[in-house]
C-alpha cells in the first residue's frame, strides 16, 4: 500500500553558556582590552600554545607560564571554502587558514581575508586585524591579512 | 574465561553549582589527576580510556575526541560511551570490559557534567521521542511525581516518607567534602523535626505533586575518575582493591508509556541477574553499604524493594527503622548520594568510586562503622535505564 | 587471551534518503545479521548500539532502537562514535568471559540532520566552532598539508575517488554506482578547496550489524567464523594547529598493535584485501601510511602504481568505500562486514580472489584523530 510519508520538522533548542576558564579568560581579556596575543608555554616540552591550554596534552603538567606573542604569523594550511551554514560571520568563499603566530608552535585556527583566495599561499606572511568592538571571543581577531612583517 | 578486575583508584572534583574558573576538559583534568594520585600512578600507566558524558548538557559533539588534552587520551586508546543518567555506570562498566578481556591492565573510566552550561531540563525533553512523545512530556521531574503518586497510592505511602529519605541524603552529605549540598543548618536537629519542617514549610516548593524541592537532585558541575586494574596488577597498586564481583543492567523501554509505573522492574531484572552470579541470597545481610543512583526521594523507598531489600511497600518502615542510616544495618548513600550531588554524566561513576573507597577504607569522615565486604552500586537513566555492580574486598574466585 | 569472532553479519542498502525510521533500519540490520548467522535472539547475551545523540536529533539516542535491537531484558550498552569502536567493545565483552556471543548494531541517517552543522559542532565552542569550521573545511586545511609536504597533488587524490567509485559499481549495497574518470573528479564542484565534490563522501542513510562470538559460544553457529586476529585504537591529539595533521600517528599505533597481535610483519604482502575510512578522497593516501602499506609522504605512489586497484596487489575499498556510502558512525561497521565477506568468499562482484586475510578500519573525530583497526582471518 503507497502511504504518504509524513515529515516531522524539528530543531534541539537549547540555550548554552560555555565557561571559557581561567587560562582561556586571560588571552581573551588580551585580545579584548589590549589587542594582544598571548600563549602558554610548557614547562616540560618548552611548546608554546596558542590558544593557551591549561595542561600540556604531551607531558601532562600544567603550563603556568605566559608568553606575549606578536600578532603576526605564517600561513600553514589554508582552504577556500564555497559554502556556509551562516555560523561563520563571513560572506563565501570563506577562507580559513592554519596560522602559526610568530612565537609559538602549532598554529591558530582562524579566516584570511581583504585578500583574493587565488593570491593566497602556503608561506604567505599574515597579520591580525582586530575587530572594531571586542567582546572577549576569538572573533575579537576579525581576520588575518596578507602582510610584509 | 576472562580476567578479573577491580577499582584502584577514585578522584573526584567537588560537585558545585557552577565552576565558572574552569571550561569542560579542565575540569575532566581535575578528576583525572586526583585519580592517578588516588591510585599513585601517572597517566603514562594508563593504558586505556573511557569517558561519557551526556552531549545535549553541554552541546559538545564527540566528547571523547574533543577532552583529549585534559583526558590523558592523546596517543591512548578512548573512546565514549553513554546512556543518559546512567552514563556514569556505564562507563564504569566499560572499562571494567575493557581490563576483564585481557587487552588492557590499567583502564581510566571518567565521567563528567556542567549542567552549568544548559538548560538542564530543556536537554532532558529531548530525550524523548520527537513525533511522539517530545510535544506533551515534561523533563524528569514529572515522570517521576508519576512513579511516586502511583507508589503512594499502592502502599498508603506519605511525603513524610519522602521527605525522610531527602533527610538521610543530605545528612549523609556532611559527611562528604565532595558532597555539592552541605545543608549546614540541618546539624543538630533531630530527625522528625526535619521531617516535619520539610512537608510543612513554604519555601520547600511544590514542583510536581507530590515532589518537592527538598525530593529532587541538585544539578551540578563535577567530573570523575575511577582507575580499573587486572587482577596482573591490581594489588601492586592498590593494598586493599576493590573487586569487581558481577555488575548486569537493562534497559527494556523505547517510549515512556512502556514503563510499568508500579515496579521499577529493569532494576530488579538487573539486580536479580548480578546477584546471582555473586550467590547473594539475602541482599540485607549479605551486602554491607549501597551508593544507589537515587535521583529523588521516593526512589530510597520503593527501588529498594525491587533491589530485594525488603518486601513490596516495605520500604518506609527499612528506612524509619534506621536501617539505612550510617549506623544501621546497611547503610545507604554514605555519600548523600546524588540527591546531593549531581554533574549528571559523572553521578554513576562516583557512585561506583564511593561504593569502591569504602571497601578499600579510603572513605574517610564518610567511612562506615563497620566491616565492609560487598558494596552495591547503581546507575538509573532516562527510561529506566538500571546498572548494578557489586563490588567485594574478597578477589573472585 | 581468548579468541572471538564474527559469525555473522547484516546492513541495509545504503541510500541517500531512507523512510524507514531508526528503529525500522535498525531491525532490519539486526535481524539480516540473525538470520545470516542462523540463530535467533535467544542466542544472542548481550548487545551493543552505536549512535550519537547529534545526528540523531535527540538525547540518549539509544533509546529509539533499543526495541529493535533485541536488547530487551539483555545487557545493553551504547558506544557513541564510529562502528569499529562499537565491534571494539562488542569484542570485549565477548572476551570477558561474561557474555559470549555480543550483537553491534549502529544506525544513522544522514538526511535527517544537518552534516554541516552536526559537525561542526565537534569543534571547541569557545576557540573553533563560531568560526564555522566543520568536517569538510577541516579536512580540506588537512588535505592541503598533505600535498604541501609530500608533493601529492588533487589529481592523485582524484585517482582515490576514481577507483573507489569504479569499485562502487559491483556493490549493490552501495549509494554511488557510477564509475567517473579524473577529468570528472577535477571539473566537480568546489567544496572546500582542494576538496571538490567528489573528493568529498556523501550523505547516507543505513544501518549495519554483526555478531561476535568467542570460542564457547561458536558450537550455536553453524558457519564457520571470519576469526579476529588483532584488534586496536589509539586517538591522537584535538586540537585544529595543535596536530601535525600530516602524521597519522595514531593509526600508525593501532595498526602496530593489531598487527603484531596477527603475526603480521609486512602488511603490503601479507594483507589480501583492506576496507578504510575514505571520508574525502585524501584520507585513503595518508591511511595507507599510517597502515605502513607505503613509507611516509609516499601515499600517492602507492595510488599511482595501481596497487590498491582491485587487480592489484592489494585492493583497497573493493566496496566503493565511504565515497560511494557515507553512513557516519555505521562506516566502521560496514568496513568489518566488507571484510568478513571477502574472507567467507560472498562479496558477489566485489570478491577479491582467495581473500585470506583484511584489514577494516574506522575513524572518530575531525580530520582522523582517532582510529580504530581490525585484522580479520579466515
Amino acid at each position: 500500500m503507497d502511504v504518504e510519508n509524513i515529515i516531522y520538522h524539528g530543531r534541539i533548542k537549547v540555550p548554552y553558556k560555555w565557561y571559557v576558564g581561567e587560562t582561556g579568560s586571560r588571552f581573551f581579556i588580551g585580545l579584548r582590552d589590549n589587542k594582544e596575543l598571548w600563549g602558554n608555554r610548557c614547562p616540560k616540552c618548552d611548546r608554546v600554545y596558542v590558544p593557551p591550554i591549561k595542561t600540556c596534552w604531551e607531558c601532562f603538567v600544567p603550563t603556568k607560564e605566559w608568553v606575549k606573542l606578536k600578532d603576526t604569523g605564517t600561513v600553514e594550511s589554508f582552504t577556500v571554502t564555497h559554502y556556509s551554514e551562516g555560523v561563520a560571520p563571513k560572506d563565501v568563499p570563506i577562507i580559513y587558514g592554519l596560522i602559526k603566530i610568530d612565537g609559538a608552535d602549532g598554529s591558530l585556527l582562524h579566516f584570511i581575508g581583504d585578500v583574493e583566495p587565488g593570491d593566497v599561499s602556503v608561506g604567505m606572511r599574515v597579520k591580525a586585524v582586530f575587530a572594531e568592538e571586542r567582546t572577549g571571543s576569538i572573533l575579537d581577531i576579525k581576520h588575518f591579512v596578507p602582510s610584509n612583517e | 574465561m576472562g580476567k578479573r578486575v577491580a577499582v584502584v583508584g577514585f578522584g573526584q572534583t567537588k560537585g558545585r553549582s557552577s565552576r565558572k574558573d574552569v571550561n569542560g576538559v579542565e575540569i575532566i583534568n581535575e578528576a583525572v589527576v586526583a585519580a592517578l594520585a588516588d591510585a599513585e600512578l601517572t597517566i603514562d600507566d594508563i593504558d586505556a580510556i573511557v569517558i561519557g558524558n551526556m552531549d545535549h548538557f553541554e552541546g559538545i559533539n564527540y566528547v571523547d575526541s574533543w577532552s583529549v588534552e585534559g583526558s590523558g587520551g592523546v596517543m591512548k586508546p578512548i573512546f565514549k560511551v553513554t546512556t543518559g543518567g546512567t552514563t556514569g555506570t556505564t562507563v564504569a562498566m566499560c572499562a571494567y570490559y575493557h581490563a576483564a578481556s585481557g587487552m588492557f591492565d590499567r583502564v581510566l573510566a571518567i565521567g563528567w557534567e556542567k549542567n552549568s552550561e544548559s538548560d538542564t531540563t530543556g536537554a532532558i525533553i529531548t530525550a524523548f521521542d520527537p513525533v511522539w512523545e517530545r510535544p506533551n512530556l515534561g523533563g524528569a521531574i514529572a515522570g517521576l511525581a508519576l512513579e511516586a503518586s502511583k507508589y503512594m497510592d499502592n502502599y498508603e505511602v506519605t511525603e513524610r516518607d519522602g521527605a525522610r529519605v531527602a533527610v538521610r541524603e543530605r545528612l549523609h552529605a556532611l559527611n562528604n567534602p565532595y558532597a555539592h549540598l552541605h545543608q549546614e543548618w540541618m546539624k543538630g536537629m533531630e530527625v522528625d523535626q526535619l521531617v516535619e519542617l520539610l512537608v510543612t514549610s513554604e519555601q520547600n516548593q511544590v514542583l510536581a505533586y507530590p515532589l518537592r524541592m527538598s525530593d529532587m537532585c541538585p544539578r551540578s558541575d563535577g567530573a570523575a575518575a575511577v582507575i580499573f586494574a587486572s587482577e596482573d596488577v591490581a594489588e601492586k597498586i592498590a593494598p586493599i582493591p576493590a573487586w569487581m564481583v558481577a555488575t548486569a543492567n537493562r534497559h527494556n523501554f523505547a517510549l515512556a508509556g512502556d514503563v510499568d509505573m508500579d515496579r521499577n522492574t529493569t532494576m530488579a531484572s538487573a539486580s536479580k541477574a548480578a546477584f546471582e552470579k555473586a550467590g547473594i541470597k539475602e541482599p540485607l545481610k549479605e551486602i554491607d553499604v549501597c551508593e544507589l543512583y537515587l535521583p529523588y526521594s521516593y526512589a530510597g523507598l520503593k527501588w529498594m524493594e525491587d533491589l530485594g531489600f525488603c518486601g513490596y511497600g516495605e520500604g518506609p518502615k527499612l528506612l524509619w527503622d534506621g536501617v539505612t542510616d550510617m549506623d544501621g544495618e546497611l547503610p545507604v548513600n554514605p555519600s548523600g548520594g546524588v540527591m546531593s550531588s549531581n554533574a549528571i554524566g559523572a553521578t554513576g561513576l562516583i557512585r561506583v568510586g564511593e561504593a569502591a573507597i569504602q571497601i578499600m577504607g579510603k572513605a574517610g569522615t564518610r567511612q562506615v562503622p563497620k566491616d565492609v565486604n560487598f558494596a552495591l552500586a547503581t546507575g538509573f537513566g532516562g527510561c529506566y535505564w538500571a546498572d548494578v555492580m557489586l563490588l567485594g574486598k574478597k578477589k573472585p574466585a | 587471551m581468548e579468541k572471538a569472532g564474527i559469525v555473522g553479519v547484516g546492513q541495509t542498502k545504503y541510500e541517500r534518503k531512507k523512510d524507514d525510521t531508526f528503529a525500522e533500519l535498525v531491525f532490519e540490520a539486526c535481524t539480516g545479521a540473525l538470520t545470516d548467522a542462523g540463530v535467533g535472539i535467544e542466542d544472542i547475551d548481550n548487545v551493543i548500539t552505536v549512535s550519537n545523540d547529534f545526528w540523531d536529533g535527540r538525547t540518549i539516542s539509544s533509546m529509539a532502537i533499543q526495541d529493535a535491537a533485541g536488547s530487551y531484558n539483555k545487557d545493553v550498552s551504547t558506544v557513541e562514535g564510529d562502528g569499529v569502536f562499537g565491534a571494539m567493545y562488542g569484542m570485549m565483552r565477548t572476551l570477558s568471559g561474561s557474555f559470549d556471543t555480543t550483537l553491534v548494531v549502529a544506525h544513522v541517517k544522514g538526511s535527517e540532520g544537518n552534516m554541516n552543522l552536526i559537525t561542526n559542532a565537534m569543534f571547541d565552542p569557545i576557540y573553533q566552532r563560531k568560526l564555522g569550521i566543520d568536517a569538510t573545511s577541516s579536512a580540506a586545511l588537512q588535505a592541503r598539508s598533505y600535498m604541501e609536504k609530500t608533493g601529492a597533488t588533487e589529481e592523485d587524490f582524484a585517482r582515490v575517488s576514481v577507483k573507489n567509485q569504479g569499485n562502487g559499481v559491483n556493490n549493490p549495497y552501495a549509494q554511488i554506482r557510477e564509475k567517473i574518470s579524473v577529468d570528472d573528479v577535477m571539473k566537480s564542484r568546489k567544496i572546500s578547496e582542494p576538496l571538490k565534490l567528489f573528493d568529498c563522501s556523501p550523505i547516507t542513510d543505513g544501518a549495519a550489524a554483526i555478531v561476535i562470538s568467542n570460542e564457547k559460544g561458536m558450537k550455536r553457529f553453524k558457519k564457520d567464523p571470519v576469526w579476529i586476529l588483532g584488534a586496536a585504537h589509539f586517538s591522537d591529539s584535538y586540537t585544529l594547529g595543535y596536530r601535525d595533521l600530516t602524521n597519522s600517528r595514531a593509526l600508525e599505533a593501532a595498526a602496530k598493535k593489531a598487527y603484531d597481535m596477527a603475526g603480521i610483519t609486512n602488511p603490503l604482502m601479507e594483507l589480501d584485501v583492506i576496507e578504510l575510512a575514505d571520508a574525502y578522497s585524501y584520507m585513503e593516501l595518508l591511511w595507507y601510511e599510517g597502515l605502513g602499506l607505503t613509507p611516509k609522504g609516499k601515499g600517492a605512489d602507492l595510488i599511482r602504481s595501481g596497487a590498491t586497484a582491485m587487480d592489484g596487489e592489494l585492493p583497497v575499498n573493493p566496496s566503493g568505500g565511504l565515497l560511494c556510502a557515507h553512513p557516519v558512525l555505521v562506516a566502521g561497521l560496514a568496513r568489518i562486514i566488507e571484510a568478513t565477506l571477502q574472507i567467507r568468499g560472498e562479496a558477489g562482484d566485489r570478491q577479491v580472489k582467495g581473500a585470506n586475510k583484511a584489514l577494516a578500519h574506522g575513524i572518530n573525530g575531525p580530520c582522523g584523530q582517532a582510529h580504530g583497526v581490525f585484522v580479520l582471518g579466515s
